[in-house]
């Protein structure tokens, strides 16, 4: 009893260590916004930083409001595409289902430059202009099957009886859809509505391919930062970010599990 | 009976749209760059409709052999040492009581930005980091060591961010596995080592194969992380074909690229596929 006692502390220390090493940048991030000067050593605490951030903030609210705006839209469509796609690949056969069912799966495996790149030079050789309608249209791609794979593991859960149950009362098609199935899967559907407009929110090197001038997202915009001449502005919004992130995944935290194993 | 045939006739409504989405955005774009990889390259950029094999023999060269070698290399690397440290983790978290606060704190950061975690990786690894200030204040060192730009900066970020990838699908592997089978294996005799080789490790295996895969295959496609982070010892296949698409444009060659991402992707998927299916049944039958 003993021995395997200490086998489960040698498990929880690594668990503990690994934890502290995923939050370490994180809290590093938030100590350096507050910081008055410009190098890795503490000086003051200041918030010019966050004064910055705000003074200067056209760029930056431009960008915010693309990114929520193409997460919301590409949210929204990935989850109705998804849904009903798992609900047929539950429940019905139909032509082609072997296609549905094998092809959601590869974007999901695809190395995100692979997808990248296919689609923005599918856009170019059809001439399409690069903007916000492009990424909408990559973006939608790449959640659909997270979004299906989510609903998919809920309808597993659900008892068909109660949709022929439905069906024998005399509810249409249509009704056993929106009174039944829907309703009951619900909780699925939002967990995979809220994991498209995080995936959404957080893509980098698809919307770097796909996203063209006036389009910029909040990765984007990042990117350029990053790039040209590191300022601790970025600390301020990072800051911001980590805060209304963790806020939010505390408030949600028992759909944490869900989204997990799924 | 007639319900049974309306209803039939009715998924194919449900699943069309998705059909349609992805045979037009996913697809398409697939065999577009399939068929761009067999044209030449057109003057200004894009392709010129005639038929060469060009890119396929420049993929062979040197150069680039040197760059595909590399990124097998250190994506190998990244994913040993993810898998290694993620299996003792997800076991903890498996037998934790405090399951829900852990699983927050590992999806917190994942759920963060990648490029401020890169960035944040930057500020503590630099030349005039935290760590170098921190050594050279406490007079162990007195010239900043190269902690950045390097393939061990690669390798240590790629683990950090595909950490939660990989402890997630091992953890929900072992949340469904009946840890009395452990206990049944030492009463039978086996010593704690064995328990774990023989009877845990199999019945987890497909998450770690997962684990795998979710590690393996970005750190295979990385562009961020060694544009960031890396230097010349660790230029990886991910810059090398976006250099191409927005440097050289040299969609060609960008394209056979692709392929070959895309095939060595596939091909990882489907070992692991069919190496669950192989063994699954196996197991079965001797049960």
């Amino acid at each position: 009893m003993n021995q395997r006692r200490k086998e489960f502390h040698a498990s929880n220390l690594v668990l503990i260590l690994t934890v502290l090493f995923l939050l370490m940048p994180l809290f590093v991030i938030i100590v350096f916004s507050f910081n008055e000067g410009k190098g890795s050593t503490f000086t003051n605490f200041s918030l010019k930083w966050y004064k910055l951030l705000f003074s200067d903030s056209h760029a930056l609210l431009d960008a915010l409001s693309n990114s929520l705006f193409i997460a919301f839209t590409a949210g929204l469509a990935s989850t109705v595409i998804a849904t009903l796609a798992a609900i047929a690949v539950k429940w019905y056969s139909f032509k082609g289902k072997k296609y549905i069912q094998i092809i959601t799966y590869l974007p999901m495996v695809l190395p995100d430059i692979t997808l990248g790149i296919s689609i923005v030079l599918f856009f170019a050789g059809l001439n399409v202009p690069l903007g916000l309608f492009t990424i909408f249209a990559a973006h939608t791609t790449f959640c659909i099957p997270f979004v299906y794979l989510t609903v998919l593991s809920r309808l597993d859960e659900f008892d068909y009886s109660i949709v022929e149950a439905a069906r024998d009362l005399g509810a249409t098609e249509l009704q056993t859809l929106y009174k039944v199935i829907l309703p009951m899967i619900l909780p699925g559907i939002l967990s995979g509505f809220i994991m498209a407009i995080t995936l959404s929110l957080e893509d980098f090197i698809i919307t770097f391919f796909v996203s063209g001038p006036g389009s910029t997202t909040l990765p984007i915009y990042m990117y350029s930062l990053i790039r040209f001449g590191v300022s601790p502005v970025i600390n301020a919004l990072s800051c911001f970010m980590i805060v209304s992130i963790a806020l939010t995944a505390i408030t949600l935290r028992h759909f944490v599990k869900d989204l997990a194993i799924s | 009976m007639k319900n049974l045939k309306l209803k039939k006739d009715l998924g194919s409504y449900y699943a069309y749209p998705m059909g349609i989405w992805f045979s037009l955005f996913f697809l398409l774009p697939m065999v577009l760059i399939f068929a761009y990889s067999f044209l030449s390259k057109g003057l200004y950029g894009g392709v010129e409709l005639q038929l060469s094999l060009k890119a396929y023999r420049d993929i062979f060269q040197k150069a680039y052999l040197l760059i595909l070698g590399r990124t097998v290399v250190i994506s190998f690397e990244a994913t040993l040492y993810t898998i290694i440290i993620a299996i003792p983790c997800a076991l903890a978290l498996a037998r934790s009581k405090r399951q829900t606060l852990y699983l927050t704190l590992i999806i917190i950061p994942f759920l963060i930005n990648s490029l401020l975690r890169i960035f944040a990786w930057m500020s503590i690894l630099g030349s005039d980091g935290i760590i170098n200030r921190t050594l050279i204040q406490l007079g162990i060192i007195t010239d900043s060591l190269p902690l950045l730009y390097n393939r061990r900066a690669v390798i240590l970020v790629m683990v950090y961010m595909y950490l939660p990838y990989a402890i997630l699908p091992i953890f929900s592997a072992i949340d469904r596995f009946d840890f009395s089978l452990l206990e049944a294996a030492r009463d039978l005799g086996a010593t704690k080592m064995q328990s774990y080789i023989k009877v845990l490790f199999p019945s987890i295996k497909s998450g770690i194969n997962t684990a795998i895969i979710f590690t393996f295959i970005p750190a295979f496609g990385a562009y961020t992380i060694p544009l960031f982070v890396g230097g010349k010892d660790s230029y990886l296949l991910g810059n090398l074909i976006v250099d191409q698409v927005t440097k050289t444009r040299n969609w060609p060659l960008a394209s056979a690229f692709s392929m070959f991402l895309t095939l060595i992707s596939t091909v990882l998927v489907m070992y692991v596929f069919v190496d669950d299916k192989k063994k699954n049944p196996k197991k079965k039958r001797k049960i």
